[in-house]
């Protein structure tokens, strides 16, 4: 079975915050991390290979810098890695990124199964996986918590839902994106460590992918980020300390006026 | 070419755009910015940082839809789930309304599923001047490949400029494939939406970076504009039985509803009633708990409130709650009227999940738990003794 990993390269973004004086981003020694949702992707696509046979090939679009992502993924058990990195992507929102990841997975060709995670913490749309699927013309099951079987070409996988969850079967080759619940992702074994560290990590242009141009990067993205800033601050709470019963009575008087 | 210029004459190295990088792609050397184009994803926040200099400017050459100014009218996809049309369907609309008011078009909803054509009047009192009808047995379960084939076909026919999604699971599995198959800009899970009546564009603000930002995005030159709206920010349109509107049931051939994807089971796990996305209270528990006994408590809380129970990633790892229930990074994002946290110290992972609700209520025995830099409210002490005091107030004044 040959499996297609997507990750993304992201800030971490419980430490990207906003300078309560000068309402800056503040990001001195932000770390760049793999996606946290990626990980489980990861995770699963190692366990499926030990189950099933194969290869695992992770893959990313990104900066150079982004290789970086990739020797963690190879680390924890990934067999091929392919960053795809060009100026021409510069820009991409999802529907560029998914064309880009498209060309790219067309490249490999030969796969069963591309895992994504349910969606990055930087830009946190959660449309990338679909929106690859949709591209490729594959079917997706999405919200993945649990593969139940993969069997004669078929996988069947418990889909997380607002109340619950769905089993769902389809045919492979198609695409899942995995939410936390899936798996608890191992830690590097020294060996994986070691073969990081000596991997050849395959680079991709946009030549190499044969995209076209005009569906990359800035020109191929319909949206466009006019504008940032930061949240307004929540304003300063009332805090009791104290007898508990006299804080309960003051807090429940007060939650009265506001009708709730 | 697009891209992105410095004007080293204009720039004067104030900084501020090496600030405002959320890439930290910018390094000021002698004095000018100087952009590390290997780091810059182009997201324009130095532009809008650099806007007193103009020093900094992004160049888009893109595509365009044609003939753009014959699209018309906002739609809402009125998300239904067993056959009732989902609430925040009734909030879209009311935002629909809204914007196709400033725009002066008309509003339509796609109701897509079996069984469901006498739920389309409800949309009429709501605020729609139009509701295509889908309504056939195939479409029970809402399987993304036939809804998407479905609602991008109806765009291609009718055009409409814009187009409101609810941001749950299934509207962003499904709008994801719409977006792709028409190469129109889709975005995520706004929190917010106006229009720029001179040149006919939506403004759709959204959270990104986890909460810690908010961006407004533009889909300027393609039509229509696709998004997404989160669940509880839009105030839901009410009914009035006197509006008029028209019914069109649409009648599609087999090929539309083949899926590759079927559904075998679906199963409803949520413990209490309410499913915490769609609760206008929620009562949350941490590790604090100590074990799934102590959830009780904050059940019979959550009924007197009419809420639901939620928790933190530290409960739900210790299996004292089922998954579903967990609010954060890796869990739910809910904004429900009042947020009540107990026993939650309030990591940077949780309060991502819940910082947008109106009210937040913490409750925690130590003064300098991060949790209290959120709250409205806060109450120092031991929640076993508090929550039950509270349950009790609750009950004689409610
Ligand atoms: C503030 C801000 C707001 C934005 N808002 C929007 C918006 O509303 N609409 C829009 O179209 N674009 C938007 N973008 C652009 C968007 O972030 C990028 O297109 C990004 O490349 C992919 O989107 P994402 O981060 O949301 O990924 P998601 O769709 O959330 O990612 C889901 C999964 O897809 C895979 N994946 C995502 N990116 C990559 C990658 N580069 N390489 C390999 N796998 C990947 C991973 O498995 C990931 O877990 C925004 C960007 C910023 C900075
Ligand atoms: C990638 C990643 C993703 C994550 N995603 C999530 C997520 O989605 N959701 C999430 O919640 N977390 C998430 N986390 C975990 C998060 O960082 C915290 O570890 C977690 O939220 C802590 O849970 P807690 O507040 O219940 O526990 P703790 O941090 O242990 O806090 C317990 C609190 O209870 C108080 N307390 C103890 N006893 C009492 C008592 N008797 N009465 C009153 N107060 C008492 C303590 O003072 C303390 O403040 C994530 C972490 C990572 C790294």
């Amino acid at each position: 079975m040959n499996i297609i990993v997507c990750i993304k390269q992201v800030p971490d973004t419980t430490e990207v915050r906003i300078d309560p004086v000068t309402k800056n981003l503040v990001r001195d020694g932000v770390k760049s991390i793999v996606n946290p949702f990626d990980m489980y992707a990861i995770e699963e696509g190692v366990r499926l290979r030990e189950k099933h046979g194969g290869k695992v090939t992770v893959i990313t679009m990104g900066p150079p810098q982004a290789e970086a992502v990739l020797r963690e993924a190879i680390s924890l058990g990934c067999d091929d890695a392919v960053l795809i990195s060009d100026r021409a992507f510069a820009g991409s929102d999802t529907l560029a990124t998914c064309y880009t990841l498209s060309k790219a997975i067309e490249k490999i060709k030969d796969y069963d199964l591309v895992i994504c995670g349910k969606q990055a913490i930087d830009g946190d749309t959660a449309q990338v996986g679909p929106g690859v699927a949709s591209t490729l013309d594959i079917p997706q099951i999405t919200y993945v918590r649990k593969i139940e079987e993969i069997k004669d070409n078929n996988i069947t996988a418990e889909r997380a839902t607002e109340e619950g969850y769905e089993v769902v079967q389809t045919k492979m080759p198609c695409l899942i994106t995995v939410v936390k619940e899936i798996n608890t992702p191992r830690l590097p074994s020294l060996k994986g460590k070691m073969k990081a560290k000596s991997a050849v990590i395959t680079v991709w242009k946009a030549a190499d992918i044969n995209a076209d141009e005009s569906r990359l990067g800035l020109k191929g993205s319909p949206t466009e980020v006019w504008k940032i800033f930061t949240p307004p601050p929540r304003p300063k709470g009332r805090i009791f300390e104290g007898d508990p019963q006299e804080s309960v009575n003051q807090l429940v008087e007060l939650l009265k006026d506001l009708n709730h | 070419m697009s891209g992105i210029t410095v004007y080293k004459d204009k720039c004067i190295g104030c900084a501020l755009c090496e600030k405002a990088c959320p890439f930290a792609a910018i390094t000021i050397v002698d004095k000018k910015a100087v952009i590390d184009l290997d780091k810059c994803t182009l997201c324009g926040a130095c532009v809008e940082a650099c806007q007193k200099f103009r020093a900094i400017d992004i160049v888009r050459e893109t595509t365009r839809t044609p003939d753009i100014e014959k699209y018309k009218g906002i739609w809402v996809f009125a998300e239904q789930r067993k056959g009732v049309i989902q609430s925040v369907a009734y909030e879209l609309l009311g935002k629909a309304r809204e914007l196709a008011d400033k725009l002066k078009v008309p509003v339509a909803c796609v109701l897509i599923g079996s069984n469901v054509k006498d739920k389309a009047q409800d949309l009429i009192y709501r605020g729609a001047d139009k509701v295509y009808v889908i309504d056939n047995p195939k479409l029970e379960h809402l399987l993304d490949e036939p809804y998407a084939r479905i609602m991008a076909n109806l765009i291609r026919k009718y055009r409409p400029e814009a187009i409101l999604c609810p941001a749950t699971a299934m509207g962003r599995s499904v709008i994801s494939r719409v977006a792709v198959q028409l190469r129109v800009g889709l975005t995520a899970d706004c929190t917010g939406l106006d229009v720029n009546l001179d040149e006919r564009y939506l403004l759709q603000t959204r959270p990104a970076f986890g909460g810690n930002i908010m961006a407004t995005i533009l889909s300027k030159y393609h039509r229509p504009q696709l998004a997404t709206v989160r669940h509880k920010v839009m105030k839901e349109a009410v009914p009035d039985p006197k509006r008029k509107g028209e019914i069109e049931v649409v009648n599609f051939d087999n090929s539309f509803f083949a899926s590759r994807a079927k559904i075998l089971n679906v199963v409803d796990e949520v413990m209490t009633t309410i499913n915490i996305t769609e609760a206008n209270v929620i009562v949350s528990g941490g590790r604090a708990m100590g074990g799934p006994a102590a959830f009780k408590m904050l059940e019979d809380l959550a009924k007197v409130l009419n809420g639901a129970v939620g928790a933190s990633r530290a409960a739900i790892d210790e299996g004292w709650m089922p998954y579903s229930h967990q609010v954060g990074q890796t869990g739910k994002t809910v904004c429900p009227n009042v947020y009540i946290a107990c026993g939650i110290s309030g990591q940077i992972q949780h309060l991502v999940g819940m910082q947008s609700s109106d009210i937040i209520i913490a409750i925690n025995r130590d003064p300098s738990a991060p949790i209290f830099n959120v709250a409205n409210y806060g109450i120092v002490g031991d929640l076993f003794t508090v929550v039950p005091l509270l349950t009790k107030r609750f009950k004689e004044v409610l």
